[in-house]
């Protein structure tokens, strides 16, 4: 048994990248397999330099097909493994989560979404938000946890491992440049000192016993001979997905009630939404915020009750209405307006949001 | 039959006249010889080799197209216990997933890369492939592959070797000479089981389906044509 990362609970004051590494020493990962790029790499430099001092691996690969499919070898031998990757990098990362949504395979894959498609503009975006939740050639059975702090970079990658193992469906926690690169303060834990139980492992192949002696042979496929076959598969594991979404969805709400404005945005655009409606209700205008912290499944009944409530909506995001159109699937039917602000590949100040929402409340 | 095959798959899902099914029996007889049915994982790859997901009584696992080696890769770094297998045919190692192989090779990965090489995508339905021989009719060259506009088959084995370290092991087997590739397959599992090092092994095959061959034709191409350019041998080994 390897030693505990977190003794006791302790402040710190760390960026995104490094709170991963240690998130994901904490949730018991064995191994990392990654790929560089910006701005997700000081997770590979904070977990090769810690993982060996906790007898823990990493493989740095040839390219992110190879990080994505190493980690589904490394879930299928047993072992909690995850990935971290960006932009380009997400778009191959897409080949292997789709096998590892057909096959039910429990990968972590951090993202730290960057501007694009570019180089250079590795700082600021949320852009990897339809590719994230449904990308790659499937339905898009996924778990997506879009995070807004450090706090909750911790948090969420902890719990991304027992979702995945849990549900067995790929889960992402979907962070930013931002996020990967700011130092901020957040309390490290033990999550077993706190009660969480984390999900042990199981093997999928390399199992006790000889396979067609003492058990049968454990055999996994992608190949089907009859569309029949693979439809019954594909609606089998949907009905599961349908079925956990309450379960696994969350949000964050405030001031609905007496809202006139209900302002929606989620991963760190919701801080400045956070912040500006704290500073308006102080100037006593009604206002309020939802934010899905869960991309896939979203908050489904909440989301509907919100859009039935006849208040004001304005969706705010750092891409070009990449959480709307998600967002939008749910509330058809509504009459309601959606007004939008969406600045693609840029950041969004509480001064802003609070000048958009002003602007429609007038 | 092997030990090791899984009985109640059988006959086989390949064509009459393939290679995989003479290149997956060494594999099994090899299997059986070294005694490590109850430790290996096999996985394979898509394209025909893709028809041996459940051949073996073995954990097995079928990947994406050239994608079989990261796999394989990724659980022996999990759990190096484990003896794991990479199956594929040309296309998937020396096209669409050259870097992975390459990659495996350059770090000494242990593990065992078997390839069957047919030279030209057969479950696609017989297109060029890096391995096609000139003047050789595919789907995509109608009229022969020129070399001029298309490039000259490529030496995959000797690619991997001149990436992979001393202590590796790389040979080029064929169908029409099975105690010998069966050697080197076992050479190769011996290899990994002794955590010397990465171990490859192309199989020269045949594909009469796609190649449009009767029985004299293929044996005429795989004993003779195809020798030419990829030579029989042992390329790398630890001795």
């Amino acid at each position: 048994m390897s030693k505990k990362i977190v003794e006791q609970e302790k402040r710190a004051f760390m960026t995104g990248n490094e709170v991963v590494a240690w998130a994901a020493l904490a949730a018991k990962a064995d191994i990392m397999y990654g790929y560089p790029i910006t701005p997700q790499n000081e997770i590979m430099h904070y977990w090769t330099r810690m993982a060996p001092k906790y007898e823990k691996s990493f493989l740095q690969t040839e390219d992110e097909l190879s990080a994505g499919f190493t980690t589904i070898g490394g879930v299928m031998a047993g072992r909690k493994a995850f990935t971290a990757t960006a932009g380009p990098g997400n778009t191959l990362m897409q080949e292997p989560m789709s096998m590892a949504e057909m096959m039910r395979l429990p990968t972590v894959v951090v993202v730290q979404q960057r501007g694009g498609p570019s180089t250079a503009t590795v700082i600021y975006s949320q852009q990897e938000v339809t590719m994230t939740s449904i990308g790659g050639n499937g339905e898009g059975m996924r778990i997506v946890y879009s995070t807004s702090s450090h706090q909750e970079l911790y948090d969420y990658t902890i719990k991304a491992f027992n979702t995945a193992w849990k549900y067995r469906f790929p889960t992402f926690v979907l962070g930013d440049g931002y996020q990967a690169k700011m130092r901020e303060s957040l309390t490290l834990y033990d999550p077993e000192a706190r009660g969480i139980e984390l999900i042990p492992p199981e093997a999928y192949v390399g199992k006790e016993g000889v396979p067609g002696k003492d058990r049968p042979p454990a055999h996994f496929r992608n190949t089907y001979n009859m569309e029949e076959e693979l439809y019954e598969l594909v609606m089998d594991a949907l009905q599961d997905y349908e079925k956990i979404s309450p379960d696994v969805a969350e949000y964050h709400s405030a001031g609905i009630e007496d809202a006139e404005l209900v302002i929606v945005g989620h991963g760190i655009v919701y801080r400045a939404i956070k912040a500006a409606v704290e500073a308006m209700r102080e100037k006593g205008l009604r206002v309020g915020y939802f934010r899905p912290v869960t991309l896939r499944p979203l908050p489904v009944p909440q989301i509907k009750e919100l859009m039935a409530s006849n208040k004001q909506i304005l969706l705010m995001e750092s891409s070009y209405g990449q959480l709307a159109r998600l967002f939008k699937d749910v509330a058809y039917g509504s009459s309601t307006k959606i007004n939008t602000f969406f600045k693609p590949g840029m950041g969004i100040t509480a001064e802003e949001v609070e000048a958009a929402a002003r602007e429609i409340l007038k | 039959m092997p030990q090791s095959w899984r009985a109640d798959t059988k006959p086989h899902k390949f064509c009459p006249g393939c290679g995989h099914g003479l290149v997956l029996k060494c594999l099994g007889q090899a299997i059986d010889e070294l005694g490590i049915q109850g430790k290996t994982v096999f996985g394979c790859d898509i394209g025909c080799s893709l028809l041996s997901w459940d051949f073996f009584n073995l954990d097995s696992v079928q990947t994406h197209h050239g994608r079989t080696t990261p796999v394989v890769t990724g659980i022996k770094r999990a759990r190096p216990e484990l003896i794991c297998i990479a199956y594929m045919g040309d296309g998937g190692g020396y096209s669409i997933g050259v870097q992975h192989l390459i990659s495996a090779a350059a770090r000494d990965e242990k593990i065992t890369a078997i390839l069957a090489n047919n030279t030209q995508y057969a479950m696609t339905g017989g297109q060029m492939a890096p391995t096609t021989m000139p003047g050789q009719k595919t789907e995509t060259t109608p009229y022969g592959r020129d070399p001029e506009t298309t490039g000259f088959p490529l030496h995959g084995q000797e690619m991997v070797a001149s990436v992979s370290r001393e202590e590796a092991y790389v040979a080029r087997g064929s169908i029409a000479n099975l105690r010998q590739l069966k050697s080197f397959i076992k050479k190769a599992l011996e290899n990994q089981m002794k955590e010397i090092g990465f171990s490859f092994v192309e199989a020269l095959s045949a594909c009469p389906t796609n190649w449009r061959t009767n029985a004299a034709e293929t044996w005429d191409f795989i004993e003779e044509k195809m020798p030419v350019y990829f030579k029989v041998g042992e390329t790398r080994k630890n001795e």
